[in-house]
Formats: C-alpha cells, sequence, structure tokens
C-alpha cells in the first residue's frame, strides 16, 4: 500500500530542472574559484613549471622561492607596513568621523537635520571632480603626507547613510529621553549605550573602511611621491605591471630590479597582498548582508 | 559647601534642559530668532559632534564643487580658484573639437551600456538560480566563494587577469595551444579589451550584486508557491509567474539606478588595465581627465572635462529618478 504523503513530490520535469540548476550553479562555483586557486597554486611552485605552463590546477614542482623573494623585497616590506599604518590610522578616523555625524543625525528632534542631510547626501550625486579635490589637498600641503591618504576620505556618505539608518530603526527615541532624565548627556549616551547597542553595524563598516584602505590605489597613485610612502597596492602595481607594454608613457613605470624578479613572485605577491583582508573575511561575512540591506533602505 | 552648591546647580541646569525639550515642543513658531537660540542650546552637544564632520564635508567635498569654477578659468596655482583669468568655455570648446573627444565618449558608452545589458542581468538569473537550490549549506557555500573576489583589490583583479590572458605563459594560452587554438596577446588586442573588463566585473561582482535579490527572494510568501504547486506548476513555472513578479520591484529600482551612472567608469581598474596597444577601445573620460590633469599638469583643461562628465552623470541621475518615481513608485529622494 502507498504511504500516503501530504506534500507534492517533484515532477520528472522538475527533477531535470533542478539537476540543472545544480549543474549549472556548480560551474559557476567552479569558474568563480578556477583564477584564485591557480594563484594559489602557482605562487607554491617553482618559476621553471610557472615559465613553461605546466601548472593547470595543483601545484608543480612546491617550493616557496617567490614568497621569499617577496619578503627580500624592501619596496614590497615598506609598502606593507606603510599600508598597515594607512589602513589602522585610515579606519579609525573614518569609524570615528562617521559616528560624530551619524549619531546627530539620527536623533529625529535636531533642528536643522533635514538641512544637514541634504548637504550630505548631495555630495553623493554631485562632486568637484578629480582635480578640483587635488588641488585642495594640494593646497592644505597634505601631498606625500600620510594624511592624504586618510583624511580625504574620512567620511563615505554611503557608509554614514548605514550607520544613521541603523541607529533610526534599533535605538528607539525614548531610550535618548529615559537616559536624559537619568542625567545622562549625549556624549555619554552615545559611548555606553548607543555604540555597545550597534556592535553588528560598526563591524560591518570597520570591515568596508578597511577593506577600502588596504585595497586603496588610485589615491597612492596621486598624493603619494616618495619611495618611504609608498602603500601596498602601489608596490604590487610597480611590480606586477612592469614588464607589461608601458601605458602610454602615463606614468613613471617599475623599478629597476622588477624586470629580474621571477614569475612565482607575482603569483606570491597577490596571495601576500590579499592575505589580510582574507583573515578579517571569515570573521565579519556574517554582517555582509546586514549591511546591504541595511544600506538598501532608503535614508 | 561649595561643591554642593555646583553640584546643585549642575544639577538644576540638567533639569532645565530637560524641560525645554518638552518646552519646545509646543513652541510658538513667530519668533525664528528664538527658536534657534532654544534649539542651540538644548541640542549644543549635537551640534558639536557635527562641528568636525561638516568642517569636513565643506573641505573636501564643497570647497573641490566651488573650485570647478576653474574650469572657465585659466588656473595658475599661485592665484588660487578666484584669481585666475576667466576664459569662458574655451576648455570646453578645445575638449569638444579635439580627436580625444570622439573617442573618450564612445568608449564611456559602449563599456558602460556593454556591462549594463551583460551585467545587469547576470545577479537576477544567478539570484534565481541560488533560490532554487535545495540544499542551505551549498547554497551558503556559492555565495560565499562568490562574494570573495569583491573584497580583492583592482590592482590584484588586473594581475590576475595579466598573468593568466598572458602572451607567453599565461594558462588561457597555454590551454588554447592543447587545444590546437592560436596564441594571443588579448590585452594588446583593442577589440577584446572591453570583453575582459566588462566579464571580470562579472567574475568580481556577480555574487556580491546579487545580494539584494537574494533577499527580496526570501521576503516571497511561501504560500504563493504552495498555491502555484497546488495549482500544478512546474519549478521553472513558479519562477517564471512568483518569483519573478515578486522581485520585479527590486529589479527596476536597480536597474534605473544602474542607468543613472551609464557615463560613469571608476578609475581604478581600467587605469591599470590600460596600455599603449589597447587605447582605442580602453580610453575613457576618467582616464582622460587623470592624463591630462594629473599627469600633463592642465588642471583647467581637465576640470572641464570632469565637469562635463559630471553634469551628463547629474541628468541621468535625475532623468533615471523620475522614471522610478513613475514606473518604481520610488526614489532615491
Amino acid at each position: 500500500m502507498a504511504k500516503y504523503r501530504n506534500t507534492i513530490g517533484d515532477t520528472s520535469g522538475d527533477k531535470v530542472f533542478l539537476a540543472g540548476v545544480m549543474v549549472v550553479s556548480t560551474l559557476i562555483l567552479c569558474i568563480v574559484i578556477y583564477p584564485l586557486l591557480y594563484v594559489l597554486s602557482a605562487s607554491f611552485s617553482s618559476g621553471d613549471a610557472v615559465m613553461n605552463g605546466r601548472v593547470y590546477l595543483f601545484p608543480v614542482e612546491p617550493s616557496v622561492e617567490g614568497y621569499k623573494m617577496v619578503f627580500e623585497d624592501q619596496n614590497i616590506l615598506t609598502g606593507f607596513k606603510n599600508s598597515l599604518i594607512y589602513t589602522f590610522l585610515g579606519t579609525m578616523i573614518n569609524m570615528v568621523m562617521t559616528t560624530l555625524i551619524a549619531f546627530p543625525l539620527s536623533r529625529k528632534k535636531l533642528p536643522g537635520r533635514q538641512a544637514i542631510m541634504f548637504i550630505v547626501t548631495f555630495t553623493m550625486f554631485f562632486s568637484g571632480g578629480l582635480i578640483p579635490t587635488f588641488l585642495v589637498v594640494e593646497k592644505l600641503k597634505m601631498v606625500d603626507t600620510v594624511w592624504a591618504m586618510v583624511v580625504p576620505t574620512a567620511i563615505s556618505t554611503f557608509n554614514l547613510i548605514i550607520m544613521k539608518t541603523y541607529f533610526e530603526n534599533s535605538i528607539p527615541e525614548e531610550l535618548g529621553e529615559s537616559a536624559a532624565l537619568d542625567g545622562c548627556n549625549n556624549f555619554r549616551f552615545l559611548l555606553s549605550i548607543v555604540l555597545p547597542l550597534s556592535k553588528p553595524i560598526l563591524a560591518v563598516l570597520v570591515l568596508y573602511y578597511a577593506v577600502g584602505h588596504w585595497n586603496q590605489y588610485f589615491n597612492a597613485l596621486i598624493y603619494l611621491r616618495s619611495n618611504e610612502r609608498i602603500s601596498l597596492q602601489l608596490a604590487l602595481r610597480n611590480i606586477l605591471l612592469a614588464n607589461q607594454i608601458s601605458s602610454g608613457g602615463s606614468d613613471s613605470g617599475g623599478f629597476g630590479e622588477v624586470a629580474k624578479v621571477g614569475l612565482t613572485v607575482k603569483y606570491a605577491v597577490i596571495i601576500v597582498s590579499s592575505i589580510p583582508v582574507m583573515i578579517l573575511y571569515p570573521f565579519i561575512q556574517k554582517y555582509f548582508v546586514k549591511g546591504v540591506m541595511i544600506g538598501a533602505i532608503k535614508g | 559647601m561649595q561643591i554642593n552648591s555646583t553640584a546643585l546647580k549642575k544639577i538644576i541646569i540638567r533639569k532645565l534642559g530637560v524641560i525645554t525639550v518638552y518646552s519646545t515642543t509646543n513652541y510658538s513658531p513667530g519668533k525664528r530668532q528664538n527658536f534657534f537660540i532654544h534649539a542651540f542650546k538644548e541640542h549644543w552637544q549635537l551640534y558639536l559632534m557635527l562641528l568636525l564632520p561638516i568642517i569636513w564635508y565643506v573641505v573636501f567635498l564643497y570647497v573641490p564643487m566651488y573650485g570647478i569654477q576653474i574650469a572657465f578659468r585659466d588656473y595658475m596655482p599661485s592665484s588660487g580658484f578666484l584669481g585666475s583669468e576667466f576664459v569662458g568655455i574655451k576648455h570646453f570648446q578645445r575638449f569638444f573639437e579635439s580627436f580625444y573627444f570622439g573617442r573618450v565618449l564612445k568608449n564611456t558608452l559602449s563599456i558602460n551600456f556593454y556591462s549594463l545589458v551583460i551585467g545587469f542581468p547576470i545577479p537576477v538569473i544567478f539570484a534565481l538560480l541560488l533560490n532554487e537550490i535545495k540544499y542551505n549549506r551549498y547554497k551558503k557555500l556559492i555565495q560565499n566563494i562568490t562574494y570573495l573576489p569583491h573584497f580583492l583589490s583592482a590592482v590584484v583583479i588586473v594581475s590576475v587577469l595579466q598573468l593568466i590572458l598572458s602572451p607567453d605563459n599565461g594558462v588561457l594560452n597555454m590551454i588554447l595551444s592543447s587545444i590546437g587554438m592560436e596564441q594571443k596577446n588579448f590585452l594588446a588586442v583593442p577589440s577584446y579589451f572591453q570583453h575582459i573588463y566588462v566579464w571580470s566585473g562579472i567574475w568580481e561582482n556577480m555574487g556580491w550584486d546579487a545580494i539584494m535579490y537574494i533577499a527580496a527572494l526570501s521576503a516571497v510568501d511561501p504560500a504563493l508557491y504552495e498555491a502555484a504547486t497546488i495549482d500544478g506548476a512546474s519549478r521553472f513555472q513558479k519562477i517564471r509567474h512568483v518569483s519573478i513578479p515578486c522581485i520585479m520591484g527590486t529589479i527596476i529600482i536597480m536597474l534605473l539606478l544602474r542607468c543613472g551612472s551609464i557615463m560613469n567608469i571608476g578609475y581604478e581598474k581600467i587605469l591599470l588595465m590600460q596600455n599603449s596597444l589597447n587605447m582605442d577601445a580602453s580610453d575613457v573620460i576618467s582616464t582622460y581627465v587623470y592624463r591630462s590633469g594629473i599627469l600633463g599638469a592642465e588642471y583647467s583643461f581637465a576640470s572641464a572635462v570632469g565637469l562635463f562628465n559630471s553634469v551628463c552623470n547629474f541628468a541621468l541621475l535625475i532623468f533615471a529618478n523620475t522614471m522610478a518615481k513613475r514606473f518604481g513608485k520610488t526614489s532615491l529622494w
């Protein structure tokens, strides 16, 4: 006797469809992951094997030669150190500044809130553009200093709106009122009540900002001049793109020793520069979607 | 005694502060002057917090906006934004008449249009596909891996591209030659440039862009699917008649927003991918601004080009927003 089921099973057509879905999604997974795996494998292979194109998926003649050379390269070491500084300092400035503006703007009773909000959001749609901004930074004597890397990007309006929306939705107005009745001023309210209640969004924004600083290369390219200020991404670019056909005489080109640097070094450098982000990734990954969704709500 | 009285005073001030919170709510709107003083007294702490960020906004975003006027002047670093000689639309004229105008405009539009046509539907399809996967852990795995490239830097992405596409020992050419096809220097051929740019962009952002749709799909009422199942709908029909109509609002809004930035290409990736051989296909407005302004130090001319781009962008955005209001029943502001 057939067992009674209270669900409707998949028809054979549906089964084919589902199988198709699985095949296609697995294919996508492979396509996305292959370049990453390839770079990882090539970085652990011998220069000879990479040169002759014998690496396809797994390391051939495993070696850490590439990594050894990476850690002997002065420019990369300086870049790594500088990028850590820029990222750390920059993210701190970002978080302080963003909180300082997001919190007052989230207080619905603040007179002038709408006007400030307009001033802020308008910059998302219209900006002075590259050249006037560059000239301002130059006038402030920030070119070729740490400040050029951290101050002009102190607030991202998009992140500010994410934070403000979070404050508005998760910190009720009444909480502020009752804190005020207990004699708590706004600074104290922000530090001891609002921020501890907003840890998920702070984590998301730290990730966004830190990754942004770590991956930043265009600002480094236009604002940094001297070799000892070089950021990791800039050092990377000089090594990786050095023996590419020079781009229309557009830049200072690579460094002299670059031509000698073997092919595995390039792969190793890519891995080394991506490691900090990849370490951060699993910890904050669960908050990603939340951050994107909050950002999507109209500010 | 002394201490006690100051403490008492503080408490009184605090309590008064709280009391004024309530008194302003029925404050007569006639006396504007008093209103501002009151508002400031009540909220001075909040205004104090705002001070630094507002200064930052003015200095780093509004001063440059004010500085756009150098597009209409011959900028001299010594005489500043205002002091330089006014030349009207000279720089715009030079741009419109130059050889580069047609090239950068064509490339900017075609790259963006291409990535819109290909890059927009793929995350939607990807989200629909993921939504059909029943094994939650596998779904999570795919999601997490496809988000990953979004967090790599432009330098890394372009480096990976160059290594893989390298004419001498890139893995793609190795595969091509092993199946008997001719090896090519992909990045040096102008006609390949846009394909490489757009498809690597899809590789980078497909997973990330799908987040919005995945979230919209997870909000669809399961009762709709159940009803469809009872009516005998196949999986594909459920996608066609339940899933897609349910996320149509999100799709339209995202599409219109994307249309608003059709004149906009970031500097980073394209600048890195550019070389003298593919320049015909890779030169866009933003790289042209960089080249003439930062490298060539023609500040006024480059500002004019940049301003032309910003104005086009702004107009497109307003147009897209109007459309969104009309059809999507939503808007940006």
